[in-house]
Formats: structure tokens, C-alpha cells, sequence
């Protein structure tokens, strides 16, 4: 199997980039779009090109590193699927694909396909944890969470953080992943002392990255691997709003 | 212990108006206010098909006490201020927060609706001061007489063009009613498995009915059927 790859290829963060085109040849339909781009960056190394960057890490769909535009598609063609989890068979023999990394304000590109997702980071740093004593452990099963609200909370807590809801949001809003990241905390019993701050603080951090606005148009959960739907969105919004309110009894309390 | 309050500001200095939900949930208040205008305004305006006396009635009964009057307007303006400002705001943003674009982009499930929400909205604006102009303060270009509110309006649709505008905008503002109608209810937090698709089903058929509502007006004008 052949593909015919139009990849950006950037130098580095500084340098300009563009896209430039390639025949991969000698593929398997079961390949993955990852092993593609190995088997391109094998022939492009014996012929002493520089080989295409790409961001990877477990191939199994569950760490969030891969992730590119896929013919204009987050993670392509395939919904609920990550880039690394992708394979060749979606696309015909001597199809032409365009890859792209992810673009956003907030991810800067760093190299041809890997984009810097550290604004992620500094999101979940800003408010996605909870107070745990120090000491000895607490007993298991001490707190009862219902079996719902559980899954709920599993549901919204498989975001991986792969960046594929700003990458295919018009806006470049990072409303999804920081939705996600609130709900599966808010709906525990766990998450509550700190659920008003942390939306709070969460929603500010998404905002200082330079991530755009949600618009509620739903293109970030169509392309989320992990299949989290805008829901969250709602959720926070719901906390950010319940939080602005309740601000005032600090306002109050402040000297 | 301490007796402090908690020292840092928890949208780290961001205050609610400055975030992008805080903004939208200013688009959605302001947003539904509009929508009930619009709904009333339409209501009182069917009264055209009950004839002149009727809808000069009204007319004038909406113009009796000059502080609801006011009041109403300011209202709408402000209303109309604050929409206006905070999509300017947040589509100075999108710009800013996607400087690259992609050199293939696909639409996955964003509906026709939401993808002009930034076109209908800017016109419907050029549509509501033609309007008044034309309505409100006689300078449309069509015959005007103060306080007969029938006849103005008969023979202002009766003006191929000013009637082709109004339907065109009327069926922009019904595609902008379709996603900001359920899209305000997502904005302020509310979101479920079951009546978010309803309230989808109810934002469509109310922008229908708005839409039917009032482009029925320069129809009957334009097939004589309202004269």
C-alpha cells in the first residue's frame, strides 16, 4: 500500500514552515498512521533526510503524545480514535493525506508535527487536584461515591489531554479539556472542598493560555478520542458561574 | 489559627466580565431578553391582519405611558450593547488564539447555523436600524405618516426591495435564534442527556415560527392580501 503524505515540516519553533510532499511506499493496511510515518522516516534517514518529528509515546491510545490534523480531521477519519490507534485500511491505496500539527495560539508548534501542550499542564496545575491529609492512608471505600456519579466521573476523567478539542475548534477554546477536567472532579465526593476554586482558577488559567472562547458548536466532541461529549462543558460553566456567586461571601470576609 | 481571608484571587486577577464564560453567559442573558422582544414584537405585529384600527391601537396603547416606553428601550439598547460587545470581544480572540490556520480544515457537526452566527448577527444589526429608520423615525425612504403604523407598513413592503430585505433578514435572524436559543441554555450551565435535544427541537421551531411569523407581514403586503 502507497500513501501520498503532504506534511508541515517546520524546523523549529523560530523558523517558518510549510508542507511539503511525500510518497510513502511499501505500507500495510494494518499499520497504524504512527508506523506509516516510521516506515517514511526509515527511507528518509537512509537518504539522509531529516525525518519527520512527530510527538508518540504508548501507541495504545491512552497517553495523549500523538495527535496531528489528519486531513483536516483531529486524529482522522476514524471517530474515537487516537492518531496512534488509526489504521490504514480508513484510507485507499495511493490516497493523499495532509498532515498537520495542531494550531492554537496556546500550542505552539515546536517542531514540523509536535506541538508545545504544556498550557495543558499549567491548566490542570491551576486547580485540577484535591486535598488529601498526610498521614496514614485512609481507609478504602470510606467515602461512598454512587455508582452514576462513578462512571460520570470515569467518563470525564479519560480525557488524556491530547489536544485534539482545541485543534478542531474554530476557536481554538479549550472549554472540553477544561470541562473534562472539572467535571470528573467535581462529581466526586473528593472534589468538593475545592470545586468552586478550582473552576474558578481553571477557567482563568484556559483564558491567560490565549485559548479562544466556546461557541457550542460541538467540534471538539467529535473528534475527542476518548468520546467526551460538551457535557462537561455545561458542567463547568455551571461551577464557574455557582463560584463567581459565591465569591462574595469572600468579598465579605476579606479585610 | 487564622482568621484571614483567602488572599489570592481565585480567576488569578481575572474578573468574571474579563473570562470567556463569563462574557458568554452576558451573551446569553442579553441574548434571551432580545428573543422575548422579538417574540412580543412579533405577537403585537400579527395584529396587522385584524386591520388598521387594531394595530394603531396598539400602537398607541405601546407609546401611552412614556416611561415604560423608555424604559423598554433603554433596556433593549443596553441589551443590544452588551451582545453586540462581548461577540466582539470573543471574536478578536478566535483571531488571536489560531494565528496559523490549517491548510485543510474539516466541519464535522457544526451545524450551517453556527458557522454564520457571525454573519447573520452583523446583518441583522443593519437590518434593526433600517428598520427604525424606516419604522420608527420615517427617514426609509418610504411614505411615513406618524402614529399610522398600518399604512406605513403596508406601504413600505409594498417596496420590492425594503420586502426582500426584511425576508432575508428575517431568515437570518431565524438561523441565528436556532443555535443562540438552545446554545444560551449550554452557556449557563445547563445540560442534559434528554431535554438538551428538546430544547434543540424547541430553539428550531420557535426560530421557525419567528421567521413565519413575521415574513408573512411583506408576503400578504406583496400579494395584496393585506392592503
Amino acid at each position: 500500500m502507497k500513501l501520498i503524505l503532504h506534511i508541515w515540516r517546520q524546523a523549529n519553533a523560530a523558523a517558518p514552515g510549510k508542507m511539503m510532499r511525500y510518497e510513502a511506499a511499501g505500507l500495510s493496511e494494518d499499520m497504524s498512521m504512527l508506523e506509516a510515518l516510521d516506515v517514511l522516516n526509515e527511507e528518509l534517514i537512509a537518504r539522509g533526510e531529516e525525518p519527520v518529528a512527530f510527538e508518540h509515546d504508548c501507541r495504545e491510545g491512552i497517553c495523549g503524545s500523538c495527535g496531528m490534523m489528519i486531513n483536516g480531521v483531529a486524529h482522522g477519519p476514524s471517530r474515537a480514535t487516537t492518531t496512534c490507534q488509526l489504521t490504514l485500511r480508513h484510507f485507499r491505496d495511493g490516497q493523499e493525506l495532509y498532515l498537520e500539527p495542531w494550531r492554537a495560539r496556546a500550542f505552539p508548534v515546536l517542531k514540523d508535527l509536535v506541538v508545545d501542550r504544556a498550557a495543558f499542564d499549567r491548566i490542570v496545575a491551576a486547580g485540577g487536584y484535591v486535598s488529601v491529609p498526610t498521614g496514614s492512608a485512609p481507609d478504602g471505600n470510606a467515602i461512598p461515591v454512587p455508582k452514576d456519579d462513578a462512571e460520570r466521573a470515569m467518563d470525564a476523567a479519560a480525557c488524556i489531554g491530547c489536544g485534539a478539542c482545541v485543534a478542531a475548534c474554530p476557536n481554538a477554546s479549550a472549554a472540553l479539556f477544561t470541562g473534562a477536567k472539572i467535571t470528573h472532579l467535581a462529581l466526586l465526593p473528593q472534589g468538593q472542598p475545592e470545586r468552586h476554586e478550582r473552576a474558578l482558577r481553571m477557567v482563568a488559567q484556559w483564558n491567560l493560555e490565549g485559548f479562544g472562547s466556546c461557541t457550542n458548536i460541538g467540534e471538539c466532541e467529535a473528534v475527542c478520542p476518548k468520546g467526551i461529549g460538551v457535557e462537561v462543558i455545561a458542567a463547568m460553566n455551571r461551577d464557574f458561574l455557582a463560584a463567581s456567586w459565591a465569591e462574595r461571601d469572600r468579598v465579605h470576609a476579606g479585610a | 489559627m487564622s482568621t484571614s481571608a483567602v488572599a489570592v484571587a481565585g480567576r488569578g486577577g481575572l474578573r468574571f466580565y474579563q473570562t470567556t464564560v463569563g462574557k458568554k453567559a452576558v451573551m446569553a442573558v442579553s441574548g434571551v431578553l432580545l428573543f422575548g422582544f422579538v417574540l412580543v414584537h412579533m405577537a403585537g405585529n400579527l395584529q396587522i391582519y385584524e386591520g388598521p384600527e387594531k394595530l394603531n391601537n396598539y400602537a398607541k396603547l405601546l407609546r401611552s405611558v412614556p416611561a415604560l416606553l423608555w424604559g423598554a428601550r433603554i433596556t433593549l439598547l443596553v441589551m443590544v450593547i452588551l451582545h453586540i460587545w462581548s461577540s466582539v470581544q470573543l471574536a478578536l480572540l478566535k483571531q488571536s488564539a489560531r494565528p496559523v490556520g490549517y491548510v485543510k480544515k474539516e466541519t464535522l457537526q457544526a451545524s450551517y447555523a453556527t458557522r454564520t452566527m457571525y454573519w447573520s448577527g452583523p446583518i441583522v444589526l443593519c437590518f434593526i436600524i433600517y428598520h427604525l429608520l424606516q419604522l420608527t423615525f420615517g427617514a426609509g425612504g418610504t411614505p411615513f405618516q406618524e402614529g399610522d403604523v398600518y399604512s406605513n407598513v403596508v406601504q413600505g413592503f409594498q417596496v420590492i426591495p425594503v420586502s426582500a430585505f426584511y425576508i432575508l433578514s428575517m431568515i437570518l435572524l431565524g438561523l441565528h435564534l436556532n443555535h443562540g436559543l438552545w446554545s444560551l441554555f449550554q452557556s449557563l450551565g445547563f445540560y442534559h442527556p434528554r431535554y438538551t435535544k428538546r430544547i434543540k427541537g424547541l430553539a428550531a421551531a420557535l426560530s421557525a415560527l419567528i421567521v413565519a411569523g413575521n415574513i408573512s407581514i411583506p408576503i400578504s403586503v406583496l400579494a395584496g392580501w393585506v392592503r
